[in-house]
């Protein structure tokens, strides 16, 4: 009899082959816990409360990472207020108006295209067209001198909006097209004109949807370093980026002074530094509050996507 | 009725003829109201959803503007090679460098461009290597539990920012490389390569999961109906089946790979050498953007041919983009005929 033992030959290699890509499955996961646990174990003795308030002292030698913080939080907070409202719009024109047609499969096209242009060009561009072209030209119309035409947060912020863009456009649009079909009917046939339809069944309904990829946003752009390079990222900046509303004791950011970002102090830190070695703590410790803000922030994100798939799941029977 | 529809208030200010009708309201006039207000939102959303078109022109055209205005003082030979004069030998010779701060400032894109192509090519076979299995697991053999631990996993790899895996590798893997391989540079492109590697792993995994995924029950069914086992269909009928949306996963990730900045701009050792040793130190078309456009003056000569090094970068991802797209949209005609 050959028969079996052949059968059982080809069960043994499957399984093998089978094991082998979980086994590599698995190990990519081994390496993120790697990579979490290096920096973790280099982060772990130098954060501190103090080190989460503190500016940087003694030619960033000593001292905190506040106003990198600060800065990230802002620069994420200004990026995500000029991105969301064109991201969910262009989603809502996707999924609700374009239909099947060319001019939809061009825009898809381009937001693909969006998607894969390298982060350093935005940067390129963001320099080119924000800081040159818009703030020079803005500056040269109002006869400033030089207020617009210079690397600030609003120029790194709007650089950063475009390149999270089609993230939020996509995770839009997956949470648009999970809003049933039967409800936008069941609207349509008691008068709603699509307006109607939109504003009050659909959007609502696709709020958590949205979210998520706003979420999702301002996770991948707090952790690009690449755009805001050349933008209004400072290496040190002795002041917070805020100024006082004139007449008022109200302080605000300030879109048009330069900022400290977390990324860009990592970067910064761990290869122009003229003492590597005495900053390492500092880079780690800058490193792990970066990396626990985007995990956990992604983490979020995730779990809940999770929780929204599974009540449709079951909603759906 | 007009409270909920935020558009509907500002235009009640009475600027438009037809809102104006609204003192004498009737049916009709209320209906043409909404009529005007679904054609203004319409064109609206149409607006948004054309910026992501006029974005990706934008880009290019500024590129281009400025890129194109480095030929205007630059001899296009220079971008390939230039004749300079060896220190030592003191004989003229033919080198291709990147050296724009110099007294006579060379050009040459080549350096560049093997540098990309060194970091690129052997980061897009391992991780097509690495993310393929990863798709296959994730799409064919992981059971429904394990699937739901491995894939958050990948994503949040995935959203590691790429900083942050460039000083990982500076502080730790580059030196655990080096006492491998007995390398005599510390940075070099195979470093870099295996730091681009984590970063383009997930994007391919999750293609070719969706891939596989994209085919239909009936063809696995037929497999197995034959007698395969599940790793015989997996091997001799899904992967073959699923080979373009596979094909479009690499050339992705390739595309993403050359337009790694932050990762390549640490750990490669910086060097703009021609060269095409994997453990010799190199620079990318991206590094070179990252590390001197900072110190630039607008307007110059370097600052063009920068712009130019953009352009040429933007050209070969965008046309990696173009042509997994393509390969993608044909795969879902055909899947669903």
């Amino acid at each position: 009899m050959r028969f079996p033992s052949k059968t059982r030959s080809r069960k043994i290699a499957g399984a093998f082959y089978e094991g082998l890509c979980a086994g590599i499955a698995l190990l990519t996961l081994v390496a993120l816990a790697w990579l979490l646990a290096g920096i973790a174990r280099g982060g772990w003795g130098t954060v501190t409360w103090e080190f989460l308030t503190q500016p940087p002292d003694n030619g960033m030698t000593a001292g905190g990472i506040f106003p990198a913080i600060f800065g990230t939080v802002a620069l994420t907070l200004l990026m995500i207020l000029l991105s969301l409202p064109l991201g969910v719009s262009a989603a809502i024109y996707l999924t609700e108006y374009a239909g099947p047609g060319m001019a939809a499969r061009v825009v898809r096209a381009a937001v693909n295209n969006l998607a894969g242009v390298p982060s350093i060009v935005f940067g390129l561009f963001g320099l080119g067209f924000f800081v040159l072209f818009i703030g020079r030209g803005l500056d040269a119309f109002l006869g400033e001198k030089l207020l617009f035409g210079q690397p600030a947060m609003l120029w790194a912020a709007a650089t950063l909006a475009i390149l999270v863009l089609p993230v939020i456009i996509v995770s839009t649009e997956e949470a648009l097209h999970a809003v049933p079909a039967s409800q936008r009917e069941a609207a349509y046939a008691m008068g709603a004109t699509k307006w109607q339809v939109l504003s009050r069944v659909v959007i609502p309904q696709a709020r958590s949807g949205i979210l998520t990829g706003a979420i999702l946003g301002v996770a991948r752009g707090a952790g690009e370093t690449a755009p805001i390079l050349f933008t209004g990222c400072a290496y040190y900046l002795p002041r917070l980026p805020v100024a006082q509303i004139p007449g008022t004791p109200i302080w605000m950011i300030n879109p048009l002074d330069q900022f400290m970002q977390l990324s860009y102090h990592v970067f910064i830190m761990s290869t122009q530094s003229h003492n590597p070695t005495l900053v390492r703590p500092i880079v780690f410790g800058t490193a792990l509050v970066l990396v626990t803000l985007t995990f956990l922030m992604n983490l979020g994100a995730i779990l809940w996507r999770r929780r929204y798939r599974r009540l449709r799941e079951q909603a759906r029977g | 009725m007009d409270k909920g529809i935020p558009l509907d208030n500002s235009l009640a200010g009475g600027r438009h003829p037809i809102v104006r009708l609204r003192a004498s309201e009737g049916l009709s006039a209320r209906r043409r109201r909404q009529a005007l207000l679904d054609w203004l939102v319409e064109k609206y959303f149409a607006a948004a959803g054309g910026v992501a078109i006029l974005f990706i022109l934008l880009i290019f055209m500024f590129l281009a503007g400025e890129g194109l205005q480095a030929f205007r003082t630059i001899d296009p030979m220079r971008f390939i090679g230039a004749v300079t004069e060896n220190v030592i030998t003191e004989q003229t010779e033919f080198t291709h460098t990147w050296q724009p701060v110099s007294e006579v400032p060379k050009y040459s894109l080549l350096p560049l461009m093997a540098g990309s192509a060194l970091i690129a090519i052997p980061a897009t076979i391992f991780s097509g290597l690495v993310g393929l299995a990863c798709g296959i697991f994730l799409s064919e053999i992981a059971s429904r539990r394990l699937r739901e631990i491995v894939k958050p996993g990948m994503e949040l790899l995935a959203g590691i920012p790429t900083v942050i895996i460039g000083f990982f590798i500076l502080v730790s893997v580059a030196s655990l490389v080096q006492d491998v391989f007995h390398t005599t540079r510390r940075l070099n492109a195979f470093v870099g390569a295996l730091g681009v590697s984590v970063v383009i792993i997930p994007t391919i995994a999750t293609l070719v999961e969706d891939a596989m995924r994209a085919i239909p029950r009936e063809i696995r069914e037929g497999a197995y109906a034959l007698g395969a086992t599940r790793w015989e269909t997996i091997r001799r009928v899904l992967v073959p089946s699923g080979m373009s949306g596979i094909a479009a996963a690499l050339i992705l990730g390739m595309g993403r790979a050359l337009g790694e900045t932050m990762i390549v701009l640490m750990v490669t050792g910086n060097a703009a050498v021609l060269t095409f040793d994997i453990f010799k130190s190199i620079r990318t078309m991206t590094a070179t953007l990252a590390a001197e456009l900072g110190e630039v003056a607008q307007g110059s000569e370097q600052y063009h041919a920068l712009f130019l090094v953009g352009l040429v970068l933007f050209v070969f991802t965008f046309f990696l983009n173009m042509a997994a797209e393509i390969v993608i949209s044909r795969m879902r005609r055909r899947l669903r005929l």
